[in-house]
């Protein structure tokens, strides 16, 4: 292989870098075929590339080859942590420190789930898709988690199968501190409709979750998805999105971020055929000294598709959120419709938001729109709040739900979006406390 | 009731409210006129409780208690209540959420039982139609695409649920046309009580046809500067803010 020379040719890598590669050379990629060339390209690009920095434009406000100072080694889980968030009515996996747990015994008519592990060893056809729609280019959350894949499920459901109860995908951290490279594949077949939730928890240990999620949406088909980042306050989570649509497809996701000290969701969005329509909106609550980054890629590759982000970010003490978001139309997506908004409220002098919306559009006839904001709470509307009795507190609590609210709004299932509110209603009293 | 002595408030170095005196005996309504930029709507604020002002000399008891040492909310609590000239919107708060949460946190600070729902929505269908509050309106965000009229309309739905003992209205009538105004006035009157006072603030005698006072004050400079019977209305009304050194407007 030609690896050595180019490791030679990055003689500053970080501990971390060092750390990442030595796992990749203590666990070389053995599978032939496609995912076997898959995996050992992705080894070879962090190998060269290493981790992102500053000069890196995706990655300007979240230096993660400054942030990432350690990284734990992998290792057989040493403790099962306690009981995940339950949503009412799904159907619930959970994996914990990477393991997956029991799968449920029945599933709906339809539905299929099976781990990552059975899949590879049976050579699994959906594992065609694992890193189809991935983005050509170079990241390394993503890259390392293609080259490292631990465990994982694959998910699928059958054309015009309407699966009434959601799908939970619940990860647990817990114990020692560990990395977790997981994956999860989802294919809706068309005409089909799914709701999946993915939740992420942990205690105080210092793991490093990179997760993966590809999700492919048929033709005519629907996901709505609710993705809960509740890490534990020390924990590192690079979670990547795929969502890739098929004609007349729609996909809906909602992403609350309130954990880990230092998060990075990239969502990469694409329209493979006209009609499309793709939401994804997130609330980000963060206190402390939490950094928490969204990045959306969103890419109007054919024409007649619509696209819609909201994100809210509510930041306390001195935390820093960021927000990139990039809708790009090709020159063949005309009637394209596009909008991105993003706002935040800093309850701290100390907080910071970075808010980098971004359009190129190629094509003429389109109707695109971007915005974001970021201030204080109102002084008028406290006041107003207070006049009538509402102690501080309580009236920026009222504030901040409703600042917030107006994301979670989207959430079609009340059942699921009442579990979400109960977080952050917890994440407000504690700010309190 | 409420007893100001030589109040002082300013905002940043600008002193506004300059050695104010003025009583409101319990049952009593009292009119404060006076030329805009007189002080009036600063006076209005700084006996609710907003921070942005400063009292620098004087005090301001409320029912023997001094109002001064009190937050906007527990101010609230105590019964006073400021009818905004211009009532806040608040998007994303249910108007209807608003209000029970006021009613409740009100009820905490004195020590009381929360409102069950049942009796909440009972008194709220009690008091929302004499107002003209509709359904929609309750459901809707705070004042969110309300227009004028229904922003005044909401502020005195507020004061009939919380009960206050002071009423202060801040030119209650701005922007009213005139069968706006007169809901407006209905609704203040069939608040009026022996246990409650109002001060009622304008720059018209016209809001005084319809809410007519027991005593009107006129305030120019930060101070009160004449104090008379209902008829002093209509002296203005002849004879402007002229002799009080403002523009006839």
């Amino acid at each position: 292989m030609n690896a050595e020379p180019k490791m030679t040719s990055r003689p500053t890598r970080t501990p971390a870098e060092q750390a990442l590669a030595d796992m990749l050379s203590a666990a070389p990629v053995s599978e032939a075929g496609r995912l076997g060339e898959l995996r050992r390209a992705a080894a070879a690009a962090f190998v060269e590339n290493g981790l992102p920095h500053r000069r890196v434009e995706e990655w300007h406000y979240t230096d993660l080859r400054a942030l990432l100072r350690t990284v734990p080694a992998r290792r057989a889980a040493t403790s099962t942590p306690g009981e995940a968030v339950s949503f009412p009515n799904a159907i619930r996996v959970t994996l914990a420190n990477g393991e997956v747990g029991p799968l449920p015994a029945e599933l709906p008519q339809g539905v299929s789930l099976l781990t990552l592990a059975d899949a590879i060893a049976s050579d699994h056809p959906l594992l065609q898709r694992l890193g189809a729609a991935a983005p050509a280019l170079y990241d390394a959350p993503l890259a390392l988690n293609t080259a490292l894949l631990g465990a994982g499920l694959v998910l699928h459901v059958a054309a015009g199968v309407k699966v009434a109860r959601p799908i939970q995908v619940a990860q647990l951290f817990g114990g020692e501190a560990a990395s977790v490279f997981t994956r999860l594949l989802v294919v809706v077949e068309e005409g089909a409709s799914l709701s999946l939730i993915e939740s992420f928890e942990g205690d105080g240990a210092a793991y490093l979750d990179d997760t993966v999620s590809e999700l492919f949406i048929g033709d005519g088909a629907a996901l709505d998805h609710v993705r809960l980042q509740a890490e534990g306050a020390a924990a590192i989570h690079l979670g990547t999105l795929v969502a890739d649509l098929g004609r007349d497809a729609r996909y809906d996701a909602f992403v609350l971020t309130l954990g880990a000290a230092l998060s990075r969701l990239t969502v990469h969005g694409r329209f493979g055929g006209t009609g499309g329509h793709l939401g994804v909106r997130g609330a980000s609550l963060l206190s402390d000294k939490r950094h928490a980054d969204v990045t959306l890629f969103v890419d109007h590759a054919v024409a007649g598709c619509e696209s819609r982000e909201l994100f809210k970010t509510v930041l306390a003490d001195s935390a820093r959120g960021v927000f990139q978001g990039k809708i790009i139309v090709r020159p063949d997506a005309q009637k394209t419709d596009g909008r991105m908004m993003s706002q935040a409220l800093l309850l701290s002098d100390d907080a910071e938001m970075d808010n980098k919306p971004e359009l190129e559009i190629f094509a003429d006839d389109v109707q695109c729109g971007h915005g974001a904001t970021a201030g204080a709470l109102d002084g008028k509307m406290l006041f107003y709040l207070m006049s009538r009795g509402l102690p501080r507190e309580e009236a920026e609590m009222l504030l901040i739900q409703a600042f917030a609210g107006e994301a979670v709004e989207f959430v079609a299932d009340l059942a699921v979006r009442e579990v979400l509110t109960a977080h952050m209603t917890r994440w407000l009293e504690e700010r309190h406390r | 009731m409420l007893d100001i002595r030589n109040l002082h408030a300013r905002i940043g170095d600008n002193e506004i409210i300059k050695g104010l005196d003025l009583t409101v005996p319990a049952g009593e309504v009292h009119a404060i006129m006076g030329p805009n930029g007189s002080g009036k709507s600063t006076l209005s604020y700084v006996l609710s409780g907003k921070e942005d002002y400063e009292v620098t000399e004087g005090s301001v008891t409320f029912n023997g208690q001094d109002l001064l040492a009190l937050s906007a909310s527990q101010r609230a609590a105590a019964g006073v209540f400021l009818a905004f000239q211009y009532p806040v919107e608040v998007p994303g708060v249910a108007n209807m959420t608003f209000l029970r949460a006021a009613l409740n946190a009100q009820r905490r600070t004195r020590g009381e039982e929360e409102i069950s729902t049942p009796d909440f929505l009972r008194l709220v269908k009690q008091k929302a139609p004499a107002l003209g509050i509709s359904q929609d309106m309750l459901r809707r965000g705070v004042n969110v695409g309300f227009s004028g009229g229904e922003k005044k309309r909401n502020e005195i739905l507020q004061m009939a649920l919380l009960e206050p003992k002071l009423c202060i209205l801040d030119e209650a009538d701005s922007g009213l046309d005139i069968d706006a105004l007169k809901v407006v006035a209905e609704g203040v009157n069939a608040l009026r009580s022996p246990e409650r006072s109002m001060l009622v603030i304008t720059h018209y005698q016209r809001l005084l046809d319809h809410i007519v006072p027991d005593v009107i004050h006129v305030m120019h400079k930060g101070r009160i500067v004449r104090t008379g019977g209902k008829e002093l209305a209509l002296e203005l009304e002849e004879t402007g803010y002229a002799a009080y050194g403002a523009d006839a407007a």
